[in-house]
């Protein structure tokens, strides 16, 4: 039987009265009434933020500062280049270019491949124990440093069977390092990011909507394909935006898999394939050979290449935010579906 | 288990120094009290607010049986939530399942069109026939195709209008019928959920840009582009405000005489409102079975009278 509480009211210190019918202006909760440890996190949480903002304004205008006193538009569009003397070094043409085929060729392998793995673990995932151990399986790859991926693709690629791949001596030894085989490495890179998103699009869409496919006599296959997949696809695009912007910046790979050799080498006769046959190099590997560590040591054109770098991995993130953006306008947003709560 | 207002005893520590109005009464809920009948609101002809709706006049000459069930047991794992429930369920008709939360309404509701199938731990026992075919040996997907579903939160799919009703049209076989020779289906059956003259100039908008009433009534209408036999509505106005809701209740009282509709219902107005025939359920078991008149006005059985004058659930 409910009773009517006999404890007397717990003392609340001075709180205020909330505003008359009079009074216009609204009464805001006081920081100055928490107690002493709330206003301490209070603080580090406004710190910490206006830090992070502070370094990350603080690289991109460092590297503007450095890269724009020597970047020249015949820098991007001339060939680099093995010169001593720096006028004659060229640009960094081949890097640029290699970043771009090096990005597209690990995310076309990649976003397949997770969007099919989130999509069996979160729509299947039967037995159990295998729908662990594939999530676990990513989580090693995701976790696992990339010149260890690198190494491995080394000699993964290197086998005879993949000599269509890269380059094959006259002995039958298999180079192993090419566009290709680098880009598959890479797209291990970029793969966790596009599963993780796909997964966790998939299990927010409430379990009604899936119903609702299946009470108009549709099948599960129809139901991934018009209704679920379309839903996630924002968060597909997001997680390859963000694998994109990953595999632009790696070194390592692009060190052990793809030669990060000055210019695009190609093999072969047939166009296009040729190029993903042969050797080439990066951004990331420009900057560092041309960085004072490196053999070239032309540090104005390191700063210049890190800048342009720097640009393409900022635009692949607020390209992010506008597809999440765009998403949401066009209510495809997974937690508008059955929002109406 | 009976609800009453506390009396109030002092109304001046009650009242807002600023003349503010009163907070209601405290409601008080007594659990050691008999079960005694309250008040009943009467809910016979000529009194309820539904009872101005138009009744079947045929109500004792039944329409053609569409789905029987026969001894329908359901459980989840130890737990059975339906228990040797028989029904029949008539084109033309439209029975409403009422009872108080986890009685297995919804679950009996699931289990016509095999949803309850998706829920590993789900068996069933008993017969469940359509127009005399037991559904088990009936495709699944054919099977949901006749018996097709609304939810308790409209979940309009995120594409455009017509596509979530040509949705339920598309996607059957092998090859994909060209959209223009879908239009007058979709159409028609925007029509017959009586969402056509509000959307018919933005069919290519997002259906999710929709009002929750309106997406609703989308949901209705690509349950009908199906062209299904038996409509099951799992409490399909419960997120709805009161204008969508009875804008949907006059729009199954309009379906019910095309197919047959089981809707199940926590609002015993409603049930009253729209079902001709009721079920009441109770821990499983099905109580009472009738004529909503029957159900509200005669109620057979004690529970079923305590429920639907208010004295538990």
């Amino acid at each position: 039987m409910a009773t009517r509480s006999t404890l007397p009211p717990l003392p609340s210190p001075s709180a205020p009265v909330p505003g008359g019918p009079g009074r216009k202006r609204r009464v805001n909760e006081s920081v100055s009434t928490w107690r002493l440890t709330d206003r301490i996190g209070y603080l580090f949480m406004w710190a910490a933020g206006l830090l992070l903002c502070a370094i990350g304004i603080g690289i991109v205008l460092f590297m503007a500062l450095k890269g724009l006193q020597y970047l020249r538009p015949s820098l991007l569009v001339s060939r680099p280049q093995a010169d001593l003397d720096q006028s004659k070094s060229g640009g960094f043409l081949d890097p640029l270019l290699g970043t771009v085929i090096l990005t597209i060729v690990g995310i076309v392998i990649a976003t397949p491949l997770a969007v099919a793995s989130a999509t069996w673990v979160v729509e299947y995932g039967r037995p159990r124990w295998l729908g662990r151990a594939v999530e676990s399986g990513i989580e090693i790859i995701a976790g696992t440093p990339d010149i260890v991926i690198a190494v491995f693709g080394l000699v993964l690629f290197q086998q005879g069977i993949f000599g269509w791949m890269s380059f094959t001596a006259q002995g039958g030894a298999v180079f192993g390092r090419s566009f290709l085989t680098a880009g598959s490495m890479m797209s291990l890179i970029a793969l966790p990011m596009v599963f993780a998103s796909t997964r966790e699009g998939l299990q927010a869409i409430p379990s009604h909507v899936r119903e609702a496919s299946y009470a108009l006599g549709k099948t599960k296959a129809a139901t991934i394909r018009r209704v679920l997949l379309p839903s996630v696809r924002a968060n597909i695009s997001t997680g390859a935006a963000l694998g994109m912007g990953r595999i632009a910046g790696d070194t390592a790979i692009v060190v052990v898999l793809l030669g990060a050799s000055l210019q695009l080498d190609p093999q072969g006769d047939v166009p296009g394939l040729k190029t993903l046959k042969g050797t080439g190099g990066t951004l990331t590997s420009y900057v560092y050979n041309n960085s004072p560590a490196g053999e070239g040591n032309a540090p104005q054109k390191a700063y210049s290449a890190a800048f342009v770098l720097l640009l393409i991995v900022i635009a692949l993130n607020f390209a992010v935010d506008l597809v999440a953006r765009r998403g949401s306008a066009q209510g495809i947003e997974t937690s508008r579906l059955g929002a109406a709560k | 288990m009976i609800i009453e207002p506390e009396p109030m005893t002092t109304t001046g520590d009650r009242s807002d120094p600023r003349g503010a109005p009163l907070p209601p009464p405290v409601r008080r809920i007594r659990l050691d009290e008999p079960a005694t009948i309250a008040n009943a609101p009467v809910v016979g002809e000529g009194a309820a607010p539904g009872s101005s709706r138009m009744r079947r006049a045929t109500l004792r000459t039944h329409g053609p049986e569409r789905m029987t069930l026969e001894g329908l047991t359901v459980a989840y794992g130890d737990n059975t939530v339906v228990k040797g429930v028989s029904l029949t369920i008539r084109q033309g008709e439209v029975l409403a399942l009422i009872g108080p939360s986890g009685c297995g309404k919804t679950t009996l509701l699931r289990t016509l069109n095999r949803l309850t199938e998706l829920t590993p731990s789900a068996r069933r026992g008993g017969i469940i026939r359509i127009d005399g075919h037991d559904i088990d040996e009936l495709e699944v997907t054919a099977l949901r195709r006749r018996v097709s579903m609304v939810f308790q939160q409209p979940n309009p799919f995120p594409m455009s209008i017509f596509d979530n009703v040509a949705y339920a049209l598309r996607e059957q076989g092998s090859k994909r019928p060209a959209t223009r020779t879908l239009e007058p289906y979709v159409h028609e059956a925007l029509q017959r959920a009586g969402l056509w003259e509000e959307i018919k100039d933005k069919l290519d908008h997002p259906a999710l840009r929709l009002s929750g009433g309106q997406q609703q009534r989308l949901c209705i209408a690509r349950a009908l582009a199906a062209r299904p036999e038996v409509l099951l509505m799992d409490e399909p106005c419960s997120a709805l405000d009161p204008k969508s809701t009875q804008v949907i209740e006059d729009l199954i009282l309009e379906l019910r005489e095309e197919l047959a509709v089981v809707i199940v219902t926590h609002n015993l107005q409603q049930a009253y409102r729209v079902g001709d025939d009721v079920a009441f359920m109770y821990l499983g078991d099905l109580v009472e079975y009738g004529a909503a008149e029957q159900v509200f006005g005669a109620p057979r059985a004690e529970r079923t009278r305590d429920y639907v004058r208010g004295a538990f659930g």
